[in-house]
């Protein structure tokens, strides 16, 4: 994270973020991502013009609304594939997919999948509240089996998604985990994340306090990583499939080539196309 | 973490960091108040914020303009966030003036707390000097908001019960 130091800010938080007030609920763990998001891409100096916001549907998927990127709110579910086909055509842009354990896990679970085995140089920010928030309250693939509610009595019984191991066996190339309760944790882990070449996917617990309530003690829960990153995908393994879903930091950073498009995409190139399909 | 900040420089980065971002959370909760139909909270953190804006001025120019920001994980705060934030996840839709200025309150204690804490760590007597006269006027500011917290009262015991409750899903 080497960066010559600027001698006065060129951006800052005000210079991210829209005129459109969230209308998440007053205490949401998304305002910290959402704060962590703009801090990061500030520290980065990025001009706003020069990153897209793409995301799906869910109260996560708002974020391109509240942001002065360039933004996609897209159909639930396929932001990656969408995303995917932007930094294609754009690849001098910087391309965030912020997502839901809903959107990303359930809906999208397949782009998921198939975003993590491409490795287009992209960033993943999946807000995870382990619930449906936006349509009340359902359990969603993260949400504990013995979670009690109103709509599920009892729990589910079906146990939970493990996004994290998914995606490194996927071939995620960078995989981290952090928490919304420290914004400026997750703003180290999203500029790693940015800069990493490849797909790079950070997981951000972030409580909502008017469906999961309880998830206001994460805050008590959550501790950071004691060992630093690994690049072997069979020692990163064995650390998330033992480890308690609560520890923060960057957990793999992979060296995979990342994939780029092979077809051109200049002028030249988009009239050949339109004369071989012209009627 | 220990507080080491023996320098000026250093000292201005982070008070300015601390001021810029109370303003900036405050602007977030009035706009979250807005959404949620509650204008007098809305009105009393686009106050806290104008008054906090007045301190990110102050910082400028005792430091004859912007202080070089630091990473944002580089400020040396003792909390998760700069200690004049209220933090993420404080906030509630139901919550009354009494609550919002106790959550006020709690910065600008904290606020002091780290320049106290500051001014007795470090090695530099000038940096002690100016770290001294911040957290006396974060004190200034606590004394003031425990007057204002006096005029309203506190909430009721089912404060946050909601007739229109969210969760509700007969």
């Amino acid at each position: 994270m080497n960066k010559a130091e600027p001698l006065i800010a060129r951006y800052s938080h005000k210079d991210y973020k829209s005129a459109v007030k969230p209308i998440w609920c007053p205490g949401c763990g998304h305002f910290g991502v959402e704060s962590s998001l703009f801090r990061a891409l500030a520290y980065l100096e990025l001009p706003p013009e020069q990153v897209a916001v793409v995301s799906g549907i869910g109260c996560s998927s708002r974020i391109p609304a509240y942001t002065q990127c360039y933004g996609f709110h897209g159909v639930h579910g396929r932001a990656p594939a969408v995303a995917t086909g932007l930094k294609l055509a754009r690849p001098e842009l910087t391309v965030i997919v912020t997502s839901g354990d809903g959107d990303a896990f359930s809906i999208g679970g397949n782009h998921f999948i198939h975003a993590c085995r491409r490795n287009v140089d992209m960033t993943l920010l999946v807000m995870d509240n382990e619930v449906y928030g936006m349509t009340k309250g359902q359990p969603s693939p993260t949400t504990p089996a013995d979670w009690d509610s109103k709509i599920a009595p009892g729990g589910t019984g079906v146990n939970p998604f493990a996004p994290l191991a998914v995606a490194l066996a996927s071939g995620a190339n960078f995989i981290a985990r952090g928490f919304s309760g420290d914004p400026n944790g997750v703003a180290r882990l999203l500029v790693e994340a940015i800069q990493h070449p490849g797909f790079s996917f950070v997981q951000v617990l972030s409580p909502c306090v008017t469906y999961r309530p309880e998830e206001k003690f994460w805050k008590k829960m959550v501790h950071s990583s004691s060992v630093e990153p690994t690049h072997d995908p069979a020692v990163a393994g064995h650390r998330l499939l033992s480890d308690d879903g609560f520890t923060t930091g960057v957990f793999y950073i992979g060296n995979r080539p990342t994939y780029t498009a092979t077809v051109g995409t200049s002028d030249n190139d988009l009239s050949a196309i339109e004369e071989e399909l012209a009627i | 973490m220990n507080l080491v900040i023996n320098t000026l420089d250093e000292l201005l980065a982070h008070a300015h960091e601390l001021e810029r971002e109370a303003v900036e959370r405050y602007e977030d909760l009035a706009g979250q108040m807005e959404v949620h139909n509650q204008p007098e909270l809305a009105e009393l953190f686009h106050k806290m914020a104008a008054i906090e804006q007045q301190h990110v001025v102050k910082v400028e120019s005792l430091a004859g303009s912007q202080p070089r920001p630091l990473a944002p994980w580089d400020y040396q705060w003792q909390t998760p966030e700069s200690p004049e934030s209220v933090p993420v996840g404080q906030g509630h839709y139901r919550m009354n003036p009494h609550q919002a200025l106790t959550l006020v309150l709690a910065c600008e204690e904290r606020a002091e707390a780290f320049f106290a804490e500051l001014a007795e760590s470090t090695s530099d007597p000038a940096v002690r000097e100016m770290a001294v006269q911040f957290a006396a006027e974060e004190k200034q500011h606590a004394e003031l908001l425990k007057e204002w917290l006096a005029r309203y009262p506190e909430p009721k015991a089912d404060w946050w019960q909601d007739l229109d409750d969210p969760i509700a899903q007969e």
